[in-house]
């Protein structure tokens, strides 16, 4: 065992057992962590405490509208990819009473919601997601105005981010330039290898929760094993998409025949944007009692694919199924580039994997990219 | 306008408190009772309402019925007999606002399938002496037979939603409940998808919100209970069973339940069936 702590920037390797003084440190910390854990029938994000609480030896086959668990081989601790759930929940949740207005001497004041702000600990965070959450700091913290909730969040939140040595088959990240290996936006960056985790630090506090944990620095043996299972991540995406000509693509190709044919698969259920972790839009809804005195605001996710989302003065803006998914690809993959400055898409695969109808944006990109006007 | 302390102008206050209490009436035509009990179900709830309106007409509840008219009326239930499509009219003449609760009333309910059969047949296999039976040979919505000023959905209805649309009406604001999906529900609440994960055909897609995503959370597939939603891709979300495995008659089977004679489902599992009957015959 070292005695002194690693620095910042340094790799060091544990054995996977000391996984458990981390997240002692962070728990003693004060930190919720939030992990992947074991549901019914799938590998969901839930408050953890312990490492066995991880899916160890536990994977998943995932396809377009397909998502199966399967028991793994070994014991690997992070041998899947991301399930149906994102941190987006636990940075902008589905649902957050804002604030709560009472009548009042013939007026009314307006009591903001002051809920305590969770502090997270983030275990598993994959470079999709990671950049999803880059995203979606763009969005709340640096686009003119912050959301408050959101950045009290953020700000606590603790990332332990992990790399992707087995990415799924709905997985392009490759293609999006988001992963399979992090890069920045981290506390600690952990690669699984055979019997060993090795970590990058990336902030003083990932380095301080490192506090009484067994260590040692990575050799070069372990960094070549993790950096060729990244090397061989990359190679082995289970779905590629093509962004060169992204954004005008889309904009030349806005009458398309194929906005049509998916129209005629696609539910307008609104899935792909409530899994999308980077899909931010929402909702305020006012519930008043029956004496009209009182009356709460809350804001909750909302969806283009909702109807009453593009209800304006005078009629509905999309009230197409085409018109709709035309909308979210379109944003997603062209305006959002005017608007923020990246593409919203990060290549998690989580709107195929959770369409139930199986629709795959990136058959439908390159159907229009083959047969579009260029 | 600002007010004299320089705040926002004051909402405009209630109604004199002596002024009269707007009447509520609650009728029940051919239905199970549910939505009604989701009314005596809002027990929080229901003697603050009770301050706010003057409840003339739940024989439910209470024995004391008063004559209309009445400012608002919720109908339970589906017009299935001759003397119900008569008093259904009576009700309306008597009712400012109508408003229709339920699967039953909104859609005709669970005993709709009859809708799909001969009625006769029914009447002679289920009664010891059928002609002392009057009734028609279908069950149908409150809105085939009169006007109805809104319609508030699900098997039973939601007692949350039944108080803000009462809210609504007693403050004057077009009553709002949301028309999505139960897909929306279910992702709030972090349920994952059972038809993706565990293959379970699920109406949830093409269902409108309001139950709060109960059956998929217990991992059942959803049953339709709040009816089609706002832009239900009835065809697409068949041809997504069919390539599961399900087979045509599951499917239809899925289609036609408490709201099975809503248009929708309706006409999408009229239309499978009318498919695989033709692919039946030119098999055979």
């Amino acid at each position: 065992m070292a005695d002194i702590t690693p620095k910042i920037g340094a790799y060091i390797s544990i054995a996977k057992t000391s996984l458990q003084a981390v997240f002692d440190n962070l728990k003693a910390a004060g930190f919720t962590l939030i992990g992947p854990t074991l549901g019914d029938s799938a590998i969901e994000c839930a408050e953890i405490t312990q490492t066995t609480d991880l899916p160890i030896g536990w994977t998943q086959v995932q396809e377009a509208g397909t998502y199966r668990l399967q028991r793994r081989s070994d014991q690997a601790y992070f041998g899947y990819a991301v399930g149906p759930h994102s941190w987006k929940r636990y940075l902008y949740p589905p649902t957050l009473k804002l604030y709560t207005v009472d009548h009042q001497n013939g007026g009314f004041t307006v009591t903001p919601a002051t809920p305590a702000t969770p502090q997270y600990a983030f275990i598993g965070v994959r470079p999709c997601d990671m950049h999803a959450i880059a995203i979606q700091d763009r969005v709340f913290l640096h686009n003119g105005f912050q959301e408050t909730d959101y950045k009290a969040r953020r700000q606590r939140a603790f990332i332990l981010a992990v790399n992707c040595t087995e990415p799924g088959s709905t997985c392009f990240c490759a293609s999006m330039g988001t992963g399979p290996q992090i890069e920045t936006g981290f506390d600690l960056a952990l690669t699984e290898i055979p019997e060993i985790f090795l970590l990058e630090i990336g902030s003083e506090l990932g380095r301080e929760m490192l506090t009484g944990v067994d260590w040692w620095h990575a050799g070069a043996f372990e960094l070549q094993t993790a950096r060729q299972a990244l090397t061989a991540a990359r190679s082995h995406m289970g779905r590629q998409l093509d962004i060169s000509a992204l954004p005008n693509l889309l904009y030349q190709n806005l009458e398309h025949p194929r906005w049509d044919q998916v129209a005629n698969r696609c539910l307008s259920c609104a899935n792909c944007t409530q899994v999308c972790p980077t899909c931010f839009c929402s909702d305020v809804k006012d519930v008043s009692d029956l004496q009209n005195q009182q009356a709460e605001r809350v804001r909750v996710w909302d969806s283009c694919f909702n109807l009453d989302f593009s209800h304006v003065h005078g009629g509905n803006i999309r009230p197409t199924n085409r018109a709709r998914y035309r909308q979210w690809l379109t944003h997603k993959l062209a305006s959002w580039v005017d608007q923020f400055g990246t593409l919203g898409c990060v290549g998690c695969g989580r709107c195929i994997t959770w369409c139930p109808a199986s629709i795959d944006l990136t058959e439908e990109i390159s159907a229009i990219r083959e047969e579009g006007t260029r | 306008m600002n007010s004299p302390n320089g705040g926002p102008a004051p909402i405009k206050p209630n109604q004199p408190a002596q002024a009269a209490k707007p009447r509520l009436a609650v009728f029940k035509f051919a239905s199970c009772d549910g939505c009604q009990l989701a009314l005596l179900d809002a027990e929080d709830e229901l003697l603050a309402l009770a301050g706010q309106v003057e409840i003339a007409y739940f024989v439910e509840a209470s024995r004391r019925t008063l004559a209309g008219p009445y400012d608002v009326s919720l109908v339970e239930g589906a017009i299935t007999t001759p003397e119900e499509a008569e008093r259904i009219q009576e009700v309306r003449r008597q009712s400012r606002y109508l408003i229709a609760i339920g699967a039953c009333a909104t859609a005709g309910g669970i005993q709709a399938l009859r809708n799909w059969h001969d009625i006769d047949d029914f009447i002679q296999a289920v009664y010891a002496h059928p002609a002392y039976i009057d009734t028609l040979a279908t069950a149908t919505p409150i809105s085939d037979h009169v006007q109805v000023d809104f319609e508030l959905r699900g098997c039973p209805i939601n007692k949350y939603q039944l108080l803000a649309v009462l809210t609504a009406l007693l403050v004057g604001r077009q009553p709002s409940v949301p028309t999505y999906s139960v897909c929306v529900e279910c992702k709030r609440r972090g349920t994952t998808c059972i038809t993706v994960a565990q293959g379970v055909p699920c109406l949830g897609p093409v269902t409108q919100a309001g139950c709060g995503a109960i059956c998929p959370a217990y991992r059942r597939g959803c049953y339709g209970c709040y009816g089609p939603t706002e832009a239900p891709n009835m065809d697409a979300l068949g041809q997504r069973f069919l390539a599961m495995g399900a087979a045509p008659a599951e499917i239809v089977r899925l289609f036609r339940t408490f709201n099975g004679y809503a248009d929708a489902f309706r006409l999408a599992g009229d239309k499978l069936e009318e498919m695989d009957r033709t692919s039946v015959q030119r098999r055979g």
